[in-house]
């Protein structure tokens, strides 16, 4: 132990990317979007400097919001956007079903799973907002294309979360079932569903949660909701009421959270 | 070397789980702890490093008072007490010289630390350490990349980095299987004679404990029940520490050949790898 | 020996199958309720006219204005800035939130532990697209409006999803660093960032890949990136404009998606 001069005095942590020059390529690269990426930000800042009181004003608006002097319009939008979220989550769900099990590798024959893949990727890439402006455009405006939007929304979440706890299955569980000379829907009922039910209620009340947010986001492009409310209230600069309308979301979504984990827990 | 006056600790649940506990440990001593579950034992370790706060009764590590210890005096004293855990307690993502080296943050900067600029003596002993533990090729290697007693090598290791007069040692081989445990045991005692270290080793292995330590140590309820020779573990006193049972399987036979005082083994090296 | 001296096996005690009766009948009462509200204004002739109306616009889509692809790259780059910039700002901004409010590393937990949590859930509500509406009337229109409001959306999500994976740290680490005599900075760069290192770096690049998306629509409400070429083709209803954005879009999200999932891969 004494001879402590025998050993290297000096240590360098290994670095996490062996290759220097891939290393340095990656710095190097991600320094120079950096650059080009601020440098290409073009800011008024004299209109930023303008803004800077309007914030305060919203800033105000948020420690006095005003929920009175447009109260109908709230109402109406609250509604709008709670009977959405509510329909739309059902409808929702119940398609995502058949559209989850058609997508699980481990159950549907190919082409089928193919389409149901595809469907999925189309509903998860679109924004609501842009499922939304189409619906507009083929339903009118109002509340159903809202409902409409949230239900296609709905399906690709749901979808592609379920098929992927089908595919994760433990497999001995359904091959047993088969082993009894099951048909495909009872391997469903008895093989699969045990197994995925858990968590898809979990997701059910995450979806339901999603969906309330998103519903305030749909009216803006007049597919009903809270959102038309807020976008006339931002339009005509009353920040008071905005605020007092991002604050109704905030607690709904608030009492939502905490009574679905008490559900989850309730229903386990 | 290490004193303990009166040392209680109850937890806020109302537990009393150390109930004026009375100890004296010279330098050099390996003492085994042994208790059943929940005797206290963990605690004990705990409030002698402080990271459990005892309740009442003082810890004395040479003439230094341990309970009273705020910042930076604390931490000074704990980098003299080496702490070696059940689980290994390794931080699984850094390197293993990291580990080792880890056992110096209480004697640099924060910077230093956080550069991984450590003293060249430092990181000399370091690699010494883990010379005298066997793991010296493991130096880059990442802590989850090894077997468990390579982890408990490394665990032992951190705490000699820290050059400590005292060693705490928690169920060093609950997680290990029969013949890693006997070695890790020696190893233990080894080193604290090399350094002569005043050590309490946690164990739950009864015939483990009397092989490899100097003295024992039984712990009931937080309480004191036997303090004496490994050799004085007879079934009545067993019964006073753990209750009712059939012992006289479970204490070791005096014709084991490990009964033997403490001896440097070259074999304590053998299946590293 | 007859029927009814076998003994009977039900999956259910009668108690707890009318229950299960009960809440299933409550959530479809619940479903016709907000049906009803819902669809009070429904114009039900657009809606039997949607698929006529939907093929409509389809065939005004087709083909897309390959050559419009030109004017989109300036746009496209915005939007990746959008994305990147303000999921860089949300990191910066989350993480010291998700430390204040994890329950092991808070420095208070009456006081400021649910100061934080509030922060995260007010900044999770609020959709994107809404702190953008807000921003762009403070701020005015613009890519800085659209890169603030990523980053406020994207703060509660990074901090949520690392306080978690903070409070479930393996605590057996840090009492051995403590043990060796660390300072608390010294035990939160060698105890706690290695175990949390990994969820970090997934979270981060999960939300970039949510953010890219979310910035495509950005646009439409005048913050900035493609959103913004999507609205004005939208306005003079330049259909085959509008399904080349789709198509950019749609390209764009899946490579996102690709780029995520590998980086994920190669941290965890």
């Amino acid at each position: 132990m004494s001879e402590a001069a025998a050993y290297p005095s000096t240590w360098r942590r290994p670095p996490a990317i062996e290759r220097p020059l891939l290393r340095w390529g990656l710095v190097a690269g991600a320094v120079l979007y950096l650059v080009l990426a601020v440098g290409s930000l073009e800011v008024n800042w004299l209109r930023v400097y303008e803004g800077l009181e309007r914030g305060w004003r919203f800033v105000a608006g948020f420690l006095h919001p005003n929920f009175t002097d447009r109260w109908e319009d709230i109402a109406i939008g609250m509604q709008e956007s709670l009977t959405m979220t509510v329909t739309s989550t059902a409808v929702g769900i119940l398609l995502s079903i058949p559209v989850g099990i058609g997508a699980a590798r481990n159950l549907a024959p190919a082409p089928v799973y193919y389409v149901c893949r595809a469907f999925i990727a189309v509903a998860r890439s679109f924004q609501e907002i842009i499922v939304a402006i189409l619906f507009v455009a083929m339903v009118g405006f109002g509340p159903f294309a809202g409902f409409l939007t949230l239900s296609f929304a709905t399906i690709g979440f749901m979808g592609k979360l379920l098929a992927e706890d089908i595919e994760d299955i433990d497999e001995a569980q359904a091959e047993a079932i088969r082993a009894t000379g099951a048909s495909w829907l009872q391997l469903i009922n008895y093989g699969i569903q045990p197994q995925v039910m858990p968590r898809l209620i979990g997701l059910s009340l995450y979806r339901l949660d999603i969906n309330f947010r998103e519903s305030a986001v749909v009216g803006i492009v007049g597919a009903g909701g809270i959102g038309a409310t807020l976008n006339t209230a931002l339009d005509r600069y009353e920040y008071d009421s905005a605020a007092a309308i991002l604050i109704l979301i905030i607690v709904i979504v608030m009492i939502a959270e905490y009574s679905s984990s008490y559900l989850r827990k309730f229903l386990q | 070397m290490l004193r303990l006056q009166g040392l209680t600790k109850r937890y806020p649940t109302g537990d009393l789980a150390l109930n004026g506990v009375d100890l004296e440990v010279p330098a050099g001593q390996v003492v085994g702890l042994i208790g059943p579950s929940g005797a206290g034992k963990s605690t004990l370790i705990r409030c002698i490093n402080r990271l459990v706060e005892p309740t009442a009764g003082s810890v004395f590590l040479k003439d230094e008072e341990l309970t009273r210890l705020r910042g930076a005096a604390l931490r000074r004293s704990r980098r003299r007490m080496g702490m070696i855990f059940q689980e290994y307690a390794l931080v699984e993502r850094l390197t293993v010289m990291e580990n080792v080296l880890s056992g110096r943050l209480g004697y640099v900067g924060f910077w230093r630390s956080y550069l991984r600029r450590f003293p060249p003596a430092d990181i000399a002993r370091a690699f010494g350490t883990l010379d005298r533990v066997g793991l010296r090729e493991f130096v880059d290697k990442r802590a989850d990349a090894l077997s468990g007693g390579q982890r408990q090598r490394v665990g032992i290791a951190r705490a000699l980095q820290q050059e400590p007069d005292l060693l705490l040692v928690d169920e060093p081989t609950a997680s290990l299987d029969p013949k890693t445990s006997r070695q890790i045991m020696r190893l233990l005692r080894e080193v604290c004679a090399e350094r002569s270290l005043a050590t309490i080793i946690n164990i739950h292995d009864v015939a483990l404990a009397q092989m490899f330590v100097q003295r024992i140590v039984g712990l009931r309820q937080g309480v004191v029940v036997y303090d004496g020779a490994p050799e004085g573990l007879t079934p009545e006193v067993l019964t006073r520490i753990y209750g009712e049972e059939d012992w006289t399987r479970s204490i070791r036979r005096d014709d084991d050949d490990e009964a033997s005082p403490p001896v440097i083994e070259e074999a304590c090296l053998e299946g590293l790898t | 020996m007859s029927d009814a001296a076998l003994p009977q096996w039900r999956r259910r005690t009668t108690r707890a199958e009318l229950g299960r009766w009960f809440g299933w009948l409550a959530l479809v009462a619940l479903f016709v309720f907000c049906w009803e509200i819902m669809t009070q204004d429904t114009i039900w002739a657009f809606v039997t006219d949607a698929p006529t109306q939907g093929a409509d616009i389809v065939g005004r889509m087709l083909p897309p204005r390959w050559s419009y692809l030109n004017a989109l790259w300036g746009p496209l780059w915005d939007t990746l800035n959008i994305a990147t910039l303000g999921t860089l700002a949300a990191i910066v901004l989350g993480v010291p939130v998700a430390f204040l409010a994890a329950r092991n590393t808070t420095p208070s937990v009456t006081f400021i532990r649910p100061l934080a949590l509030l922060l995260i859930v007010a900044s999770r509500s609020i959709n994107a697209i809404i702190w953008a509406l807000l921003l762009v009337s403070i701020l005015g229109p613009g890519v800085l409006a659209g890169i603030i409001a990523i980053a406020l959306r994207s703060i509660g999500f990074v901090a949520k999803l690392l306080y978690e994976a903070i409070e479930e740290i393996d605590h057996s680490q840090v009492e051995a660093v403590l043990a060796t005599g660390a300072s608390p900075a010294q035990v939160m760069d060698y105890a706690i960032v290695p175990q949390i290192l990994p969820a970090f770096a997934g979270i981060s690049v999960f939300r970039w890949d949510i953010n890219i998306r979310e910035s495509t629509v950005l646009g439409l409400v005048g913050a900035g990136g493609i959103g913004l070429q999507l609205e004005a083709s939208l306005n003079v209803l330049a259909w085959p404009q509008v399904s080349l954005i789709l198509v950019v879009i749609l390209a764009t999200v899946v490579v996102s998606e690709w780029v995520s999932a590998r980086v994920r891969h190669a941290v965890i």
